[in-house]
């Protein structure tokens, strides 16, 4: 008797979640289809999911940009290098906060707690920046953000599971502390090095704020800058892209799209492989959110 | 002899834990140099903080700034500004992953149930710069995709991003396109983790699914939406900074001009670091205010809170 009426709200359901998710992707496949296609087809509107004119102009003179090439340059270095700090800081300072007896380990805790209901603010931390010679460097994009407050506690939840049998174990052969960790741990637990790395890649890449706050100079900025360049303030037009010919406007709007997909590509190339490890780390973390 | 014995013990543990200490020595530095270190720089708010002399020799002007604030006539706009852009966001941002992990959980059919949670993530990786961008161009008046649309259906194009009010709807619903697949992970771990025997006793008593929904999907995951409501209670007078720095212009500050924005042009831009400083420290305090309000107002009325 239920029967109709519930299936046709599983459709009515179904039906929402699908338009939902076209609304996800469907912006993705539209720029990527502009951007491959004819100006002719751009101008008149005509491109909607399929490109169009099929043509790779647009991307020659986004790749042949020297901004780009130098930005894509730091971005890359300042995600490795940033990383792997990160990396380092947060998992050390996890695995020593998960073991409850530490000294101190209760101080320690509530320090770093605190800074997630309250902070010094933009000001404050940029003289504080600025101060340790930090600005115009590669330093001034790494290591104030060195260490997320959420992901040391996902890191800490993580490590508090691991098998202490195991770590006493270690302890009777004599292994100390850091041995421990290095020997025993991290072998067992890559899986959230992988997770909470990739959260530090992808925050670090997609990093304006520090960027915008403690870069000057054009040789160090990251490609979220000169993204933000191009396409907001409409520095479209640097040094070989005023021979485009047709309606300037709307070839503005494909070379919009093409600095848009060649900037965030790696990050939509990898997603699908990545998107597993992202969802168990953000799962870790809410399971002590 | 009993502070000897105490400190004999102290040495003991020390000497015990010396290893961990120094794994915890870098995160340690990096919380008292980059996030403590800044809270002591907050004093500059009550000097006339002078670059040459640095912090400490600056004379001190005692609540000079905050009264220069509290008296300005940008602070009535900035302060609504900023509450109603952060009250808008949690009135629709906030139940948008809760409505999806509920419509989620009614589907039956595995690959469908994948795919748009696969798909709905997405967006969350894609940097505030992209997606600001994304926002400019599909709104833009003469070739954007929105107002192609607009004008094949018939209707005048709108100029998005330069009318003070479309400014807000557009933020938010940016906040829930980005956003809301990311943020229904945690509550789809919560319902995960409810009773089947709940469901089946309640089929029983002849509840229908929404009643089902109403009746024990919802209180189950009660603590899970509390606790995250308290959260973002203390995030409304702290919108996210770059978007919408990425998003405002001149011509729509009149809304969308909001306290972070205005700190980073007034601070960082002009170097009035005192007075910006000062605009930091009362917002911080205000947020402060508002996470413990709502977390006893919580603890009061329900049994859960963050403490």
């Amino acid at each position: 008797m239920k029967k109709p009426q519930f299936s046709f709200m599983s459709l009515a359901i179904g039906l929402v979640l699908l338009l939902l998710a076209a609304s996800m992707i469907y912006p993705f496949l539209y720029m990527l289809a502009v951007s491959l296609s004819g100006d002719k087809y751009v101008i008149k509107g005509a491109v909607t999911l399929i490109p169009k004119g099929l043509n790779t102009k647009v991307y020659r003179i986004v790749l042949d940009d020297p901004r780009i090439f130098t930005a894509y340059r730091n971005t890359i270095l300042y995600v490795f290098v940033g990383t792997a700090i990160s990396l380092a800081a947060t998992s050390l300072g996890a695995y020593a906060l998960s073991k409850k007896n530490m000294l101190f380990h209760t101080a320690f805790t509530y320090l770093i707690v605190f800074t997630m209901f309250f902070g010094g603010g933009m000001i404050p931390t940029f003289l504080v920046v600025r101060g340790l010679g930090l600005v115009d460097s590669i330093w001034g994009m790494v290591l104030p953000t060195a260490i997320s407050t959420w992901n040391l506690i996902i890191m800490r939840t993580f490590f508090a599971g691991f098998p202490s049998e195991l770590e006493e174990s270690g302890k009777i052969d004599g292994l100390n502390d850091f041995q421990v960790f290095y020997y025993l741990v991290m072998p067992v637990t890559k899986a959230i090095f992988a997770t909470i790395g990739l959260f530090y890649a992808v925050g670090i890449w997609n990093n304006f704020y520090s960027a915008l706050l403690y870069l000057r100079s054009q040789e160090h900025f990251p490609l979220q800058v000169v993204l933000r360049n191009i396409i907001l303030a409409g520095q479209v037009r640097s040094s070989n892209v005023t021979s485009v010919g047709g309606d300037q406007l709307v070839v503005e709007e494909s070379l919009k799209y093409a600095v848009i997909m060649v900037s965030t590509l790696p990050i939509l190339l990898v997603y699908p492989f990545l998107q597993k490890y992202f969802v168990k780390g953000a799962m870790i973390g809410s399971v002590k959110g | 002899m009993m502070p000897e014995g105490r400190s004999n013990r102290l040495m003991r543990k020390l000497n015990k834990d010396k290893y961990l200490l120094l794994m915890q020595l870098p995160c340690l530095i990096y919380y008292l140099v980059f996030r403590y270190a800044p809270m002591f720089g907050l004093v500059i708010s009550f000097k006339n903080y002078n670059l040459f002399k640095g912090v400490w020799a600056s004379p001190w002007v005692g609540l000079k700034y905050y009264r220069t604030f509290l008296n300005s006539p940008d602070f009535f706009e900035l302060l609504s500004n900023t509450v109603l852009l952060g009250v808008t966001k949690l009135a629709f941002a906030f139940p948008a992953p809760i409505i999806l992990a509920l419509l989620l959980n009614e589907v039956t059919a595995t690959f469908l149930k994948r795919f748009v949670q696969t798909v709905s993530y997405l967006p969350h990786f894609i940097s505030n710069v992209v997606v600001a961008s994304m926002v400019l161009t599909f709104l833009s008046p003469s070739t954007g995709v929105v107002n192609h649309y607009l004008k094949v259906l018939g209707f005048h194009p709108v100029n998005f991003m330069s009318e003070p009010g479309w400014f807000r709807p557009v933020y938010v619903l940016s906040e829930i396109w980005q956003h809301v697949g990311w943020e229904t992970i945690i509550y789809l771990a919560a319902l995960t983790a409810i009773d089947p025997q709940l469901y089946e006793a309640a089929r029983i008593d002849g509840a229908n699914r929404w009643r089902q929904t109403l009746n024990i999907t919802l209180p189950c995951m009660a603590p899970t939406i509390i606790i995250l409501f308290i959260f973002n209670v203390g995030d409304v007078l702290d919108i996210g900074f770059e978007k919408v720095f990425l998003l405002a212009s001149p011509a729509i500050y009149s809304t969308a001009d909001i306290i972070s924005t205005y700190v980073y042009r007034v601070g960082l831009s002009q170097g009035n670091y005192s007075y910006a400083a000062s605009i930091d420290l009362f917002t911080a305090i205000i947020s402060l205010i508002f996470v413990f309000t709502a977390n006893f107002l919580a603890r009061k009325f329900s049994e859960h809170s963050i403490w």
